[in-house]
């Protein structure tokens, strides 16, 4: 399955969910979108965007102030 | 299931109290909210086609900006001579791009995109004589009962 990798790194709120939205309408259903990020808020933005809009928060990982989180596009 | 709404009214058009409505906005709109903003009073100025937004230190007790590893605050007195909001908005206006926050400018064009209602409050550009040609397009005009209808039928109502 392809996945569609998202770099934000270096902005700030609200950026990251903006970009994220964006994107996110841009691929197929259930395809995966790839955001990596810099905002230590975005950990529990995108937890929130994700619950909100009804996409799937895969999983998330912190490498060290990098932030990368897998989506599922399901709305 | 029909969309959530926010309306917020908008009533600051300084450099710094642009961002809060336009930053909800734009995140509650790519949220799926259906979003409508009422600029009144002094939030017309961040309508405009032209944005010349500035922040001031004066009156503002907890404003203190990061200096050379340090907080500056700085004293009324201080805060009141010439030159000095100019110096302040350039020092605002600096740690924004180095800190990759988006300028008013991006935001509110981001606003346009995701289709957020915007409305100026007529009375207000009566009251300080603007004319509508020197606001952005796209916008409407109309007064305080088109904003309590609006409110009336959103979840979430704002004033800032």
């Amino acid at each position: 399955m392809s996945v569609t990798v998202l770099d934000v790194k270096g902005l700030n709120c609200p950026l990251p969910i903006l970009r994220t939205k964006k994107a996110i309408k841009d691929i197929a259903m259930d395809s995966m979108l790839q955001v990596v990020a810099t905002d230590p808020g975005s950990v529990k933005d995108m937890e929130a965007f994700c619950k909100q809009t009804g996409n799937e928060l895969v999983e998330w990982k912190d490498e060290g102030g990098t932030y990368t989180f897998s989506i599922k596009r399901k709305a | 299931m029909a969309a959530k709404k926010m309306s917020i009214i908008v009533t600051k058009g300084s450099l710094d109290w642009g961002y809060p409505p336009l930053i909800l906005a734009t995140t509650a709109a790519s949220m799926g909210l259906d979003v409508t903003l009422f600029f009144t009073f002094y939030g017309l100025a961040l309508l405009k086609k032209k944005l010349d937004l500035k922040v001031t230190t004066l009156g503002n007790a907890a404003m203190e900006m990061p200096m050379m590893g340090m907080h500056m605050a700085m004293p009324n007195l201080v805060g009141a001579l010439p030159g000095m909001d100019g110096m302040a908005t350039a020092m605002m206006k600096d740690l924004i791009k180095k800190k990759g926050v988006a300028s008013i400018e991006e935001l509110r064009e981001m606003a346009k995109e995701c289709e957020v209602r915007m409305i100026a409050c007529q009375m207000t550009m009566d009251l300080f004589e603007y004319d509508r040609c020197d606001m952005i397009d796209g916008i409407e005009y109309a007064g305080a009962a088109t904003y309590i209808e609006t409110a009336t039928n959103s979840e979430i109502n704002l004033f800032i």
